[in-house]
């Protein structure tokens, strides 16, 4: 049997057309969902970690928090909760990427001819696709619990549309330390010691007016107030204009700095 | 002739390292090119510049006739690579692999499946196929790689030192299946560090040291431009170790090495043996060893480059990613 057989002279394309821009995301995006079949711990991840923070924040520190009453903690944490996982979830973009360019995979895909965006945009793809799984089981565990979505389902979905807008742009600060960094494991820790921080110190769990003076004039400018807001305004009612407007001024910021910083270094390491 | 990879003074820079110092290349259509050379020479770099991975600070390369630079699009859709630095996902299985390779270069899933399960029995690897590859042995990855760099029936094929870290009987597997292509008309580039590599496979070889091809032609012409044969004697008794160098390189020029009692030197006349004989019985010299024959790729390499081929460069790290 003859594995290689020439093909008669093949008419060469001269560029990748739109349609196989998006077929080469797609089987990209595809290609990082299915990894997690072989990967069980990865949904664990997806799904384990939301739902012990769900139980943790309402019963470790709902009794404390709102007049002893959990339920009412939870109602004010969960849009939070949901934020701070957004963002915790974006690391995986850095992550999968710098596995991909230590392992090889990278140089593989590019050697192709296929779109030149499409290994990043795949990866984001599939990583918007988790963080939406992971968003619905915060919301499924916190309303178990009983959480209740004070608005309607416009008000849900316009919530988790702004957060993957926010993921989106906080995802190519990923991508820069993803590319940046040796290791994927570097990836992780960096993500740890700048969102825990950056999300404890915003109005995700606590209202800010409790917090110390020079550290409310933080949490006030603080983008992942912006989202913590926004989202709990678009679930639980309350203003919505101002945060929403903050947040979405932000992500464009994010993405105005970090994506060019991002592409210029990814073009410089590969 | 027609050339189906050629490149001419290919220059590249990593900061302050030099790579490659204007390296040229030809390989004919349907042969095996093999580019030899020590760690750190820049074969890697060559090969990820022709694999449109990598742009030159100088110099220009073709596969086919397509520019690697300004028609990158068009060489990767004639070319498959397989190295250490293009590897297949640990996280998914063989079959997964492949499909996803096929499904890129926009076949059909149905044809994607099928090729893909064609290059899996073909490799022996149809028994691991559900099987997430970071569980497959070295040599499987390795079978896997070079079957994920044919999906697409590519007429050239990049293989960069893909023998490296195989067992005997891996290599000559993958041998056998260079042989097989290059019998189907692919044209095949192959970097490798092992002289017997380049010598079971390569039509044409290219020497490369630090940057710069230093010699090239068939196997043949390699071993003959450094004296085509090597003579060599070894003294019974140790003591006569003096006696026979100065004999052998009267009679040999010079050139001559010396390891233990064993007297080595680079012949180009086949005359050279009868007068040493003369000479040695002369000196009523014994000899254990007293052989003429073909010099090896190994003695070729040392005499181009003034080391020997295993030798680890001074600069390892070039062959990796610049980063």
């Amino acid at each position: 049997m003859s594995v290689a057989t020439l093909p008669a002279p093949r008419t060469l394309s001269r560029r990748v057309s739109p349609v196989s821009t998006v077929r080469h995301t797609l089987t990209l995006a595809w290609r990082t969902l299915v990894q997690i079949k072989h990967n069980p711990m990865e949904l664990l991840d997806l799904s384990v970690q939301p739902i012990m923070f769900v139980l943790l924040f309402t019963y470790v520190f709902g009794g404390q928090m709102a007049g002893g009453d959990p339920t009412a903690y939870l109602q004010y944490a969960l849009p939070g909760i949901i934020a701070q996982n957004a963002l915790f979830a974006t690391l995986n973009t850095g992550v999968g990427l710098n596995t991909d360019i230590t392992k090889g995979v990278f140089d593989r895909l590019r050697a192709l001819p296929i779109s030149r965006m499409s290994p990043l945009a795949g990866r984001i793809m599939a990583d918007t696709v988790k963080q939406a799984w992971s968003m619905g089981i915060l919301l499924g565990m916190g309303i178990i619990i009983g959480f209740r979505v004070k608005t309607d389902v416009a008000g849900v979905i316009a919530a988790l549309l702004l957060l993957v807008v926010m993921s989106f742009a906080v995802s190519w600060v990923s991508v820069l330390i993803g590319v940046l960094v040796s290791e994927p494991d570097k990836v992780q820790i960096f993500g740890f010691t700048t969102i825990f921080p950056l999300s404890f110190s915003s109005s995700a769990f606590v209202n800010i007016n409790t917090m110390p003076g020079w550290m409310q004039a933080w949490a006030k400018i603080n983008p992942v107030s912006f989202l913590a807001d926004s989202t709990r305004g678009l679930i639980n009612g309350g203003p919505v204009a101002s945060p929403v407007t903050k947040t979405l001024i932000s992500a464009v910021v994010l993405a105005v700095v970090f994506a060019p910083l991002a592409v210029r270094a990814l073009r410089r390491r590969i | 002739m027609t050339y189906a990879i050629q490149a001419e003074g290919l220059v590249k820079h990593f900061g302050d390292t030099v790579a490659l110092d204007g390296v040229d290349l030809a390989a004919r259509t349907g042969s095996v090119l093999g580019v030899l050379g020590p760690n750190g020479a820049g074969k890697t770099t060559a090969v990820r510049i022709l694999a449109t991975l990598l742009r030159p600070d100088a110099g220009r390369a073709w596969v086919d006739g397509h520019d690697v630079v300004r028609d990158a699009h068009q060489v990767r859709q004639l070319i498959g690579l397989t190295g250490q630095y293009a590897s297949v996902d640990e996280m998914l299985t063989g079959t997964e692999n492949l499909v996803m390779i096929g499904r890129l270069l926009e076949m059909p899933r149905r044809e994607a499946k099928a090729r893909a399960a064609e290059l899996l029995e073909r490799f022996e690897l149809w028994d691991a196929r559900d099987r997430a590859t970071k569980t497959y042995s070295g040599g499987m990855r390795r079978r896997l790689d070079l079957a994920a760099s044919l999906v697409g029936r590519p007429s050239v094929l990049f293989l960069d030192e893909p023998t490296t870290g195989l067992d005997p009987h891996a290599r000559g597997g993958l041998w056998d299946t260079v042989r097989g292509l290059v019998s189907d008309g692919v044209t095949v580039l192959l970097t490798t560090q092992y002289l017997e590599e380049a010598d079971q496979l390569a039509d044409d070889i290219v020497v490369i040291d630090r940057g710069k091809a230093i010699a090239h032609g068939t196997p043949d012409e390699l071993k003959n431009q450094v004296g085509g044969q090597v003579l060599q004697v070894r003294p019974l008794d140790g003591r006569d170790r003096e006696t026979v160098a100065g004999l052998v390189s009267m009679v040999a020029g010079d050139g001559i090495q010396i390891e233990g009692d064993l007297i080595t030197a680079p012949v180009i006349d086949p005359s050279v043996l009868p007068k040493v004989v003369r000479h040695l019985d002369d000196a009523g010299v014994i000899v254990a060893e007293l052989t003429l024959r073909r010099s090896s790729l190994d003695e070729v390499f040392l005499s181009l480059t003034g080391h020997r081929a295993e030798e680890t460069a001074t600069h390892p790290e070039l062959e990796g990613s610049p980063a």
